[in-house]
């Protein structure tokens, strides 16, 4: 999957857009015909049960997951942090930031990301020994290291304690404040306002 | 319900293979008939391709020649399948499998049956048909296994497609190096049954037997390819159901 | 494009072939199994064990691969990196290729590095052979690396995949198995052997990728 890497100020500019997207679970259809669009500084939230797809839409719209009917236009780069952190059991917050950094050509302080997050008592420590929240903090730390248009959450506030929702929702608000969206899957309240939400 | 709708229906392959398949099963049956009435009865024996167990030959070559010409459909039915995606290609390239994992393990069955009385043992590392045949069972098994073990059927499909590919590119390949490894033992003499040296008797009924064995292979994938259209469309029909729609 | 994905990929592989010192482990490991274990099995006449030796090598090797390359596609899709790999800006079979070259070089070059002693523990003369003898499994390691890796790609989402892994892999090892052990004996069909070789490990090393990347790809979705 390409990312595109230019940057978005105007605003007839539409930064993500979906149309009519639909797959199947087995035999049964998940859902179908799901079209939405995602404007700089706006920020949607995608509601519903446990396997209602919040998941798999996620997925298409990074291009994870194939649709089986319509098709997603990715205009901007984007972030991606799902339910699972792409922590490996010997990886610490300090050695996963600088990867990803690395592998991005990002040029980031680490360091900092690593205070703003919470995490410079932790930044050593391998994630077999962090806490689920640790873990969680180190993967939405990502989103610091680089500078994308679109941010695609999953559940962001899982695991998370009263501080770090806090941290993630200013991270957000700036997020927004600089013409970035945001797609985000969410249990109960999300702390932010919505432009818009999606049930399914 | 654009997207189930979306896969073919495949009325013209229903209206065809209705027909088709009853004349190639009865075809088949009769060109086998007439081949191993020829290979059991009336073709003379060869006592140095062992007598008269050198008649299971009739089953045995036919059987590698469908082994190798199974897998090759197989591969071209997944490739169809990976760039059109065609319902009814993936459909047979999963019908194929088993029916060529059959007929590979009556190749290498009846090989083994000439080896043992002839030369004496079960099996022979230099012959290169028995080595190539016992490779494209490992594919085909793998190939069978390798679909079963995926979560959906879009999955299996998808999975199943990449691995006939793979395989169908390398099976030349493992042909060519097993005709290499094999060339260089060639003491013992093999059961070298073919080629234009072979005398017209024993040809004639080898390759009425290589066509009806074919035909029969052709009609078995077709009823499986059947079944397996109307098993999807029940499971369709039942989800639809179960959706209330 | 830039090649910082493929590189990070490739150095992560191979801290993690490295992770908890198994890394250095392993290969030592069926180095030991082979030269120890055979003789103790099959007996000790000395002729017998040159003649046995390289098919030794060859099946430790083919081991080798197949047992490392379980884990490596699996434990993206787990934890999740995968979606992360996929997501960058290099071609998912460079990534592909770098980690399965990564693995290679910690399990199965170790192996080929080994060889001449292995060699000599089963009575081949010394000499220069055993160097271009450490070249062929050099080699052919690396293409049942690769050949691997694309069962393993396969297999990443299922449990306990090490079996079926080995069966997809199997049949593609063959060609190399074949003329590396023809490249290794002086006997006939010496001199197509090794380019044999070289052209069946090359051939690998062009197709897997692409097929590891299809499969990485389905594995995620």
């Amino acid at each position: 999957m390409q990312l595109g890497q230019r940057v978005y100020s105007g605003d007839d500019v539409q930064l993500l857009t979906a149309s009519g997207l639909g797959i199947l679970r087995g035999e049964r259809v998940l859902f179908e015909g799901v079209s939405l669009t995602v404007a700089p500084g706006e920020a949607m939230v995608l509601r519903g049960p446990n396997g209602a797809g919040k998941t798999t839409l996620l997925r298409m719209l990074a291009g994870l997951t194939r649709p089986e009917a319509g098709r997603v236009n990715r205009d901007a780069a984007l972030h991606w942090v799902g339910h699972r952190d792409g922590l490996k059991p010997n990886e610490t917050p300090r050695t996963h930031l600088k990867l990803w950094a690395k592998a991005w050509g990002a040029d980031a302080d680490v360091d900092a990301i690593l205070n703003d997050m919470g995490l410079s008592r932790p930044a050593d420590v391998a994630a077999r020994y962090l806490s689920a929240g640790q873990r969680r903090r180190t993967a939405l730390a990502r989103l610091m290291l680089e500078k994308r248009p679109v941010w695609l959450l999953d559940e962001p506030f899982t695991a998370l304690d009263a501080e770090g929702r806090d941290r993630v929702l200013a991270m957000v608000a700036g997020h927004r404040q600089g013409g970035g969206a945001v797609v985000a899957a969410v249990h109960g309240d999300a702390g932010f306002a919505a432009s818009r939400e999606m049930v399914l | 319900m654009g997207m189930l709708s979306a896969f073919a229906n495949p009325h013209r392959f229903l209206a065809l293979s209705n027909w088709l398949a009853p004349l190639f099963y009865a075809l088949g049956a009769a060109l086998i008939g007439w081949g191993l009435w020829q290979g059991l009865w009336i073709v003379p024996k060869d006592e140095y391709q062992g007598g008269d167990i050198m008649r299971v030959m009739f089953i045995h070559v036919p059987a590698a020649w469908l082994a190798m010409a199974s897998y090759s459909a197989m591969a071209v039915a997944s490739f169809t399948w990976f760039i059109w995606r065609h319902e009814l290609a993936d459909i047979a390239a999963k019908a194929i499998a088993p029916l060529g994992a059959t007929w590979t393990a009556l190749c290498l069955a009846t090989g083994s049956v000439w080896g043992k009385p002839t030369w004496g043992t079960w099996w022979q590392w230099d012959d290169a048909r028995m080595m190539s045949v016992l490779f494209l069972l490992f594919l085909f098994l793998g190939y069978m296994a390798l679909r079963a073990a995926m979560d959906s059927r879009q999955k299996a499909a998808r999975a199943g497609a990449i691995l006939a590919m793979v395989g169908g590119l390398n099976v030349p390949l493992i042909k060519f190096s097993v005709d290499m490894f094999t060339s260089l033992h060639q003491d013992s003499s093999v059961i070298t049954s073919e080629g234009p040296k072979m005398a017209a008797v024993y040809l004639w009924p080898l390759l009425m037997s290589g066509l009806g064995h074919s035909l029969l292979f052709g009609a078995l994938v077709m009823t499986l390819m059947r079944a397996e259209i109307w098993t999807r469309r029940a499971a369709r029909q039942r989800a639809r159901l179960l959706a209330g729609a | 494009m830039s090649p910082a994905p493929i590189l990070s990929a490739f150095r992560q592989a191979l801290g993690e072939a490295w992770a908890g010192g198994a890394g250095a482990l392993l290969p030592l490991g069926f180095f030991a199994g082979a030269a120890v274990l055979v003789p103790l099995g099959i007996g000790t006449e000395p002729g017998m064990l040159r003649a046995v030796g390289p098919g030794i090598l060859w099946v430790s090797l083919a081991l080798s691969s197949l047992v490392t390359l379980e884990r490596i596609f699996q434990a993206d899709v787990e934890d999740g990196a995968l979606d992360l790999w996929l997501q960058t800006s290099a071609p998912v079979s460079a990534i592909a290729a770098a980690k399965t070259f990564a693995h290679w070089l910690t399990a199965g070059l170790p192996l080929a590095l080994m060889s001449p002693v292995l060699a000599l523990m089963f009575q081949a003369e010394a000499g220069t052979d055993l160097l271009s003898g450490a070249l062929i499994y050099g080699l052919g390691g690396l293409a049942f690396f690769f050949w691997g890796g694309v069962g393993a790609a396969l297999s990443a989402t299922v449990r306990r995949g090490g079996l079926l892994i080995a069966l997809i892999a199997l049949p593609l090892y063959v060609p190399t198995a074949i003329f590396g052990s023809m490249a290794m004996s002086d006997a006939a069909g010496g001199d197509s052997a090794p380019l044999l070789l070289v052209a069946s490990t090359l051939f690998s090393l062009a197709l897997a990728p692409f097929a590891m990347a299809a499969a990485l790809r389905l594995a995620a979705d």
